[in-house]
């Protein structure tokens, strides 16, 4: 097998692209001194100087966008229906109109400048603010200079471009942020601040003298008054939430912490109406303080991710209808049967659809997992979710949106039900025992006091300030913090689970599935061999610049694979592109033909065909060779099984693909009864199920449509993106591609959680040992609760962050090593 | 003893306008968006912008 014939001398110098960063590639363009990779980046470039905004390109870091190839006049012309504009607007007092839209392109500071210059663009614009974790910008302007499609064409034109999903349309746009949580937290720490300062003279003891007496029942009256709201406002979640559980009859992890919260108000309530105490408000209110701070930390998410999205976000909004040769932009939601409807290029097939046009390449690798596209004829029946490559076809549709083959799958039962009982956690099943464990200590100390000692007063004092020291809050406080510490380090290492009971979930796994086309596979990128007589640099400019005219991927493949190559600027005469066939032209005298077996005239054997995907080179009549091109692993996915197989997981692959490669994945899943081929997206999700059924935790990790359902299904499913903006599938966790050899470490991290809380749920427990021990003599007073209560909780923090951070950087400290060993 | 009382009371008083104020913050939206603000304040205006 030979190799590209020319040498390192012939490639020119590298150029890096002004506006993007990127290498050039394809070719190399020049404009005020700057080098850029295609005229969208030259685009860009003279509109930011023109509105005199080039200090972006000064910003640190800055690295541009280049336009989405694939935008053409008109496609934001949808915005502008009434209809469509009014679900989309988020305030307009008919001269100012505002807008939030989401873009996933945004990801640096220079872009943040960028956009919050919009008004440099275009003076309509009164002001642009960005919100960066939730990648949105807030833009308000002026709608009668400017309309919205304009508006967006514009964001598209400097490389953002909005992302309107059918959500967006059916008005469905979830309030991701909730206040109402940092109010409750800020009353808390307000009330608990100063409960705590006015319990002070009570500490040190005030006198008996009358005066003494007024201030206690002034403090004592102050403090009632704060721990109200704390009560009523502040602690009303753990009342709703064990009362809702109490009702459907378990006890879930609220429960023993509301009763403890109930005791503890109502003795200091009667401590402070008959005046035998100044009561526990300060411990109440500190506790809840700890606590919601806890459920905060917890529940912090990552804003820029979606985790919940369907079929619905990865359609597009609107798509151009032809209505007798007129084309207009319509949204997806009301077409109709037999609409006849334009796919251009690398645009996705919305609805079921019969092909007018002659042919048409789809690619179903998102939906089915097929590798390559296939080909399509006249009259054929194509299914929504695939995606049109090449020219741009036309298409009848045979059913609404809604009724599409694709979206049937949506109505498994996977998705209806949620994953993981949250009462069966770790915390909610210790909890269990703990609280039953500590009510019945209540009940014999109660009992022994009341009956045995014969002290009535002592009795009640005894029993609720046991249930006040083992509040279970500090049991609450080491889940809360030891998973919200693991979410926050798990995404530094960009690995992004959803929440914290997928750490849980991913701590138990014992069985991960791949998918193959995407997931294990990279997207972008393919081994490519030249086999045949060695080409020199004229011939392969000529197939460079033959094979950038087409947009069929295995040209895009090989364009990229020249790198060195310049693409000739000379025109090519007498071109011709079939699809699915190949290309031919001129060049000068020479006749080049690219493509298939049959194209350029090759009789391939029985067999041998379509086993690879190939493209001959025919040139003035003669084959020079063939390239052949196969889908790239990543380069890390043996190791990583192999550590997955140490670690005692069992492994899979499932895919929707031909049978291709199956030597090689044999070699790597080890059995070739690990490896299924061909699978449909309904028989992933039943395979999982049988793996559960066999009592396996099930990983499940996959990036298109069609892993949607095992996704849903699996214990934890994962989806694998290189963009993690990008559309992923409704998924538990998101990880970046390059990520994905981290797994076993990830896996390793998620258990060592589990020890930290177990850990920390036994320092807790020796705090309830010592505070029992006060508790059940009927000698704790609330200086001791006082000083117990926020100690415990802060040991307990400070033990949970160290431990947890320690345990992160020696999970990934380990598989650094593995990656720096491989560059 | 009466300084005693009052001093309370303004020291609540004091307390009370600064939750009022971290209401008012978060209802603004201070608190929605802790990051870009971060970054916006190094990014410098362009001479002419501050004409």
């Amino acid at each position: 097998m030979s190799t590209f014939s020319y040498s390192k001398n012939d490639t020119q110098t590298s150029h890096t692209c002004y506006h993007c960063g990127e290498d050039c590639k394809d070719e190399v363009l020049h404009t005020d001194n700057h080098t850029f990779c295609c005229e969208g980046c030259v685009l860009v470039y003279d509109l930011l100087k023109e509105s005199d905004l080039c200090r972006y390109y000064t910003i640190d870091g800055a690295q541009g966008i280049s336009p989405d190839p694939g935008f053409f006049n008109g496609k934001f012309d949808y915005l502008d229906l009434p209809e469509v504009a009014s679900k989309l607007i988020e305030f307009t007092d008919g001269k100012l109109t505002a807008v939030n839209w989401y873009l996933p392109k945004m990801h640096c500071s220079s872009c943040i400048w960028l956009l919050e210059h919009l008004y440099r663009l275009n003076p309509a614009v009164r002001s642009s603010v960005v919100n960066f974790p939730e990648k949105k910008v807030r833009i308000t302007f002026e709608a009668s200079q400017i309309r919205l499609s304009a508006l967006a064409t514009l964001l598209t034109r400097i490389g953002y471009e909005p992302y309107l999903s059918l959500d967006d349309l059916e008005g469905k746009q979830k309030q991701k942020w909730n206040r109402v949580r940092i109010y409750k937290i800020g009353i808390a720490g307000f009330a608990f601040g100063n409960i705590m300062m006015l319990s002070f003279p009570e500490y040190f003891h005030l006198g008996q003298s009358t005066s003494d007496q007024d201030l206690r029942l002034l403090f004592g009256a102050l403090n009632f008054a704060l721990s109200l709201p704390v009560l009523f406002y502040c602690a009303a979640d753990f009342f709703k939430s064990a009362w809702s559980a109490l009702k459907g009859r378990y006890l879930n992890i609220d429960a023993p912490i509301a009763l403890a919260l109930l005791c503890v108000y109502l003795l200091s309530l009667y401590q402070f109406i008959f005046q035998t105490g100044p009561g526990y408000f300060d411990s109440f209110a500190g506790a809840v303080f700890f606590m919601l701070i806890g459920r905060y930390f917890q529940d912090k998410t990552y804003a820029g991710i979606a985790f919940d999205r369907d079929y619905k976000s990865y359609f597009p909004v609107a798509v151009s209808v032809l209505n007798a040769d007129t084309e207009t932009r319509k949204p997806i939601t009301e077409l109709q049967k037999g609409d006849h409807i334009l796919v251009r290029n690398e645009e996705l097939i919305p609805a079921d659809a019969v092909l007018k046009s002659a042919k048409a390449l789809i690619d179903y690798s998102f939906v089915t997992g097929e590798a390559e596209p296939v080909e399509r004829t006249k009259g054929d029946t194509i299914y929504a979710g695939g995606k049109q490559k090449g020219t741009a076809i036309e298409l009848e549709v045979l059913q609404r949106v809604s009724q599409s083959y694709l979206t049937q799958l949506w109505n498994n039962e996977a998705f209806n039900k949620e994953k993981g009982d949250p009462n069966q956690t770790l915390a909610g099943r210790i909890n269990r025992y703990f609280s039953l464990t500590v009510l019945g200590i209540a009940v014999v100390t109660f009992l022994v006091w009341f009956f045995v000692l014969n002290n009535h007063e002592t009795a009640f004092l005894a029993f609720t300030t046991t249930l006040l020291v083992a509040c279970p809050c500090a049991l609450l406080l080491s889940s809360t913090f030891t998973n919200g510490n693991l979410l926050s380090l798990f995404g530094k290492n960009r690995f992004y689970p959803k929440n914290a009971h997928t750490i849980e979930r991913l701590s138990h796994i014992d069985t991960v599935v791949f998918d193959k086309t995407g997931t294990i596979t990279l997207s972008d990128d393919a081994v490519i061999d030249y086999v045949g007589r060695d080409l020199d640099i004229d011939e392969l400019t000529i197939i460079k610049t033959l094979a950038v005219q087409s947009s069929h991927p295995l040209s895009r493949l090989i364009v990229k694979h020249l790198p060195g190559i310049a693409v000739s600027r000379r025109e090519l005469s007498g071109f011709t592109e079939v699809a699915g066939k190949g290309m031919r032209a001129l060049w000068g005298k020479t006749e080049v033909k690219i493509g298939s077996a049959s194209w350029v005239g090759v009789t391939l054997e029985e067999g041998e065909a379509n086993r690879n995907s190939e493209v001959f080179v025919s040139i003035n009549g003669q084959i020079t060779g063939q390239f052949t091109i196969k889908s790239k692993y990543r380069p890390e996915l043996a190791e990583t099984i192999l550590a997955l197989k140490k670690a005692g997981i069992q492994t899979f692959l499932l895919s929707g693909d031909k049978p291709t490669d199956r030597e090689y994945l044999t070699g790597i899943f080890g059995d070739a009864s690990a490896i299924h081929f061909e699978q449909k997206p309904q028989e992933k999700l039943d395979f999982i199920q049988k793996l559960q059924n066999q009592g396996g935790n099930v990983l499940m990790v996959g990036d298109g449509l069609n892993d949607a359902g095992a996704l849903r299904q699996s214990e934890v499913g994962l989806a694998v993106s290189d963009d993690i903006n990008n559309f992923s599938p409704a998924c538990d966790a998101i990880v970046e591609g390059a990520q994905l050899s981290l797994l076993p470490a990830y896996i390793r991290l998620a258990k060592s959680g589990q020890r930290i809380i177990k850990q920390s749920f036994a320092i807790s427990l020796l705090y309830n040992v010592a505070g029992l021990s006060f508790a059940v003599t009927g000698a704790l007073s609330p200086v001791i609760a006082a000083i117990l209560m926020p100690l415990s909780s802060i040991t307990i923090v400070a033990f949970t962050t160290a431990a947890s951070n320690i345990a992160a950087s020696r999970a990934t400290g380990k598989l650094t090593n593995v990656i720096n060993r491989q560059v | 003893m009466s300084a005693l009382y009052l001093l309370i009371f303004a020291s609540l008083i004091v307390a009370l306008g600064f939750l009022g104020a971290f209401i008012w913050s978060v209802r603004r939206g201070h608190f929605d968006d802790d990051y870009t603000p971060s970054v916006r304040i190094l990014l410098d205006d362009n001479p002419e912008d501050a004409n």
